[in-house]
């Protein structure tokens, strides 16, 4: 036993290791990543781990290695479970030999995804047992008795930390046990394949293994009624660190119950926990699943205890929890005054969105696309994607009209064409979302004959999610090199009849080469090709030579590069920790007073 | 032994590393510990912060308002971005070298540096100004704020380790090809000259 300081995403990773995980599989989401990778770097020389294109095609390389009786993980976001629902809601009626685990990390607040959906809802509706760990130290235990509970009934299991859960680091105890399972084979049957009589057999014995799974839930450690009292809180994830702090701030007399396994629920130790209460608050992120779980138990029993929390306005309907919202909820609950916020006046701040890197290459593909744009006068809309390049939306370039969800980019935009070919439109997106699910899109705009244009913005690498490997960057998760998937050759294979490379950072080929696109009547793309700055140490930085800087600000205003800023007599500077060298500003300037210095 | 400190500053500052080493020296004395981090979006040019909880189990990993210790401020507007989390009498660790938004270069924002670090002088029971860009320059890279820091905070006693206790942490923590470099970035924070406590005499 040692103890080390691990990310709850760390713990979880080795957690699964001494589980025997066998096959992981997963595609990049925040806050789920660096489960897959620190598999990748710990792993045994039998683990296979794989960054798959997207996440159905990741669910289903591990539900097949899990017919095997091998055990599998996949790892995802919560948006990409929507990806992957469909092999999910089937694979929960076939089931599985091998123990498999889908990791879905859910991110309250949201820090940095599309929605607060909450994979719990998905739990109950696929009918799968649904794990929600409290802290990392819970995380890396419990991760193994879903691998267990995933053999015993033969079913996939939900394993959903959250956020807070993900990226905190705590100490935790470690040790070097691995678990044993038989080898695995295939064992060709007729219950692995999906017809309509035999799911109708196997919804039966589903739900038959929910009552037994929320049984054994009601005796599991990791579900556990603490203290005493008429009020009683019941709490799950990161909401109960919380409860237990405020708790010991506030002295408040209160049985807690702590749960960490929401679907199947577990009745019989909440049927305990509400018969010897009064009054029950419900602390939980995102929605009310427990909250309604008890509403249910309260009015199949005809128990008079009062349930509190979203539904009634003690908590927060969205957003993340921390110890203010909690202390809210509790003071609440016992209705008293909350301490009186103490609104100080600071003096102004400014704003910091997020934004595109200094030297990104992504700056440089957006403004050669304005600047073709504005030199035809063509109006135009542009569909954005998931990924770095949704920054593209912050002013000066105010590049993104539309994102919705990953390769929605390319589609929406022929549904705007097809409603509204006034103007021409463009849409965005990265060479992972191409892989992930760009390509049908693609198909679909060259077969219905759709007249858009699109910009695949290549930097070679997964950016936004911590640079990831993809079937373009010829490596994969296993460190071995894989030929290139060529996105040129698949968009000439679509039967795509304008597909242009350019170098986005050489401004004056890239505006021509957009043009002649835009001009093309019918499917046309350019390929902008230029890696990620974190790719590579830059050779060259850019530096104001300030006697000619003329003080025009069309720098600053036209690109909006993090590393330029203005000096106090309104002349540029350029921040050379930041800079990378990559020229846009030297290629903007009127005055030419930007030059490259040698590092 | 408790300790709650905010790490607060602008993503690619360093602020995940820093609360690591935080974290893991105070686990090396045997005392818990865990942090909270923002990772994600808002990593790209961004507000960050991070969180360490020293000598307590029972709480959440994010630090209450009004419940720091010590405020790590990697930068100015940042600092004064979370400055109700720092208790009265808590204290204050800044770094005066503001990093601009492209906002404020737009013009769209205003960045009022000297009411920011007033601010934060008048308000804090203790405030520690440091010139970090300076501080870099003399170790000769722009990307070892968070150390010069940490050298700083364990010269100031602002930590329950010492000087010896970070250091083996970072050596533990660091690839061997940035460790000079750390060192000596954590020396140039040990060694810092003071140029005016709760004052703006360096600004």
């Amino acid at each position: 036993m040692a103890q080390k300081l691990l990310m709850g995403n760390e713990a979880i990773a080795l957690g699964a290791i001494r589980a025997g995980v066998d096959i992981v599989t997963g595609y990049p989401g925040t806050p789920s990543s660096e489960v897959l990778e620190t598999i990748a770097k710990y792993r045994n020389e039998n683990t296979y781990v794989e960054w798959s294109v997207n996440e159905k095609v990741a669910l289903e390389v591990a539900a097949g290695a899990a017919y095997t009786g091998a055990r599998t993980l996949v790892t995802m976001k919560q948006v990409g479970l929507n990806v992957a629902s469909d092999p999910l809601m089937s694979l929960a009626y076939i089931g599985i030999k091998g123990g498999m685990v889908v990791l879905v990390a859910d991110d309250p607040g949201p820090v940095s995804s599309q929605t607060e959906q909450d994979t719990r809802h998905f739990a109950q509706f696929a009918h799968l047992p649904v794990f929600d760990p409290s802290s990392p130290q819970e995380a890396y235990l419990l991760i193994g008795e879903a691998f267990a509970l995933s053999e015993k009934y033969h079913t996939p299991v939900i394993f959903r930390p959250t956020t807070q859960i993900c990226h905190a680091c705590a100490s935790i105890d470690i040790d070097d046990f691995i678990t044993k399972h038989p080898p695995a084979a295939f064992v060709k049957d007729p219950k692995w394949v999906i017809f309509p009589r035999l799911s109708y057999q196997n919804h039966i014995k589903i739900c038959q293994n929910e009552q037994r799974i929320s049984e054994e839930f009601s005796t599991a450690a990791c579900n556990q009624i603490t203290g005493h009292g008429n009020r009683g809180i019941v709490s799950s994830g990161v909401s109960v660190a919380y409860t237990r702090e405020v708790l010991s701030d506030t002295d408040d007399e209160a049985a807690l119950l702590k749960l960490a396994t929401v679907h199947p629920f577990p009745e019989k130790l909440a049927l305990a926990f509400l018969k010897e209460r009064t009054e029950v608050l419900v602390l939980e992120e995102l929605d009310p699943v427990i909250e309604e779980a008890l509403l249910k138990l309260c009015g199949k029993h005809q128990l008079p205890v009062k349930i509190y929390g979203k539904l009634t306005g003690h908590a927060n309907i969205a957003g993340s929890n921390n110890y203010e919202t909690i202390r809210a909820s509790i003071d609440k609950f016992y209705a008293r005054e909350g301490s009186p916020s103490t609104a100080v006046s600071l003096p102004p701040l400014p704003v910091r969105p997020p934004v595109l890197c200094a030297g990104c290459p992504h700056r440089a593909s957006f403004y050669s696309v304005k600047r073709a744009l504005q030199q035809q006068k063509q109006a135009a809309v542009f569909s954005g994607d998931i990924g770095c390049y949704t920054l593209g939306n912050a002013s000066p370039l105010d590049m993104v009209d539309t994102c919705l969800c990953m390769g929605a980019g390319i589609t929406m935009a022929q549904g705007l064409q097809r409603a509204d070919n006034s103007v021409k439109h463009i849409a965005f997106i990265g060479d992972s979302t191409f892989f992930h699910s760009g390509i049908t899109g693609i198909i679909n705009a060259v077969y219905n004959q759709t007249d858009i244009t699109v910009i695949i913005v290549d930097n070679s690498t997964t950016a936004m999610t911590g640079h990831q490997p993809h079937p373009g960057t010829g490596r994969t998760m296993m460190g071995s090199l894989t030929e290139k998937v060529s996105i040129e050759k698949v968009l000439a294979g679509c039967n795509v009849k304008y597909i242009k490379k350019a170098n986005p950072l050489h401004l004056q080929t890239a505006i021509a080469t957009v043009s002649e696109a835009v001009a093309f009547h019918g499917v046309s793309v350019v390929l902008f090709e230029a890696p990620c700055i974190a790719l590579f140490k830059p050779k060259l930085k850019r530096e104001v030579q300030t006697d000619r800087c003329t003080g025009c600000r069309r720098c600053v205003k036209e690109i909006g590069c993090p590393a330029i800023s203005l000096d106090e007599t309104g002349k540029a500077r350029i921040d050379t920790a930041l800079c990378y060298g990559c020229s846009l500003c030297t290629q903007v300037c009127p005055a030419k007073a930007i030059g490259g210095i040698s590092l | 032994m408790k300790l709650n400190c905010l790490l607060a500053g602008v993503g690619g500052q360093g602020t995940v590393l820093a609360s690591r080493v935080l974290a893991q020296t105070a686990m090396s004395r045997n005392f818990p510990a865990c942090t909270a981090e923002t990772i994600g979006m808002a990593q790209r040019g961004g507000c960050v912060v991070s969180q360490v909880r020293i000598g307590t189990t029972d709480c959440g990993p994010t630090i209450p308002l009004h419940q720091a210790d010590l405020l790590l401020g990697f930068e100015p507007a940042e600092a004064l971005r979370n400055f109700s989390y720092l208790k009265e009498g808590g204290i204050a660790l800044i770094n005066i070298s503001p990093i601009l938004p492209v906002t404020a270069s737009l013009g769209g924002c205003e960045y009022n540096i000297n009411a920011i670090l007033e601010y934060i002088r008048q308000k804090a029971a203790s405030a520690i100004f440091i010139n970090g860009n300076d501080l870099c320059r003399q170790a000769g890279s722009a990307k070892v704020l968070n150390v010069i820091m940490l050298g700083v905070a364990a010269r100031e006693n602002l930590l329950p380790f010492t000087k010896a206790d970070l250091l083996q942490t970072l050596v533990q923590n660091l690839p061997e090809k940035f460790l000079e470099l750390n060192r000596r970035a954590f020396e140039i924070g040990y060694t810092y000259k003071e140029q005016g406590r709760g004052g703006l005499h360096d600004a």
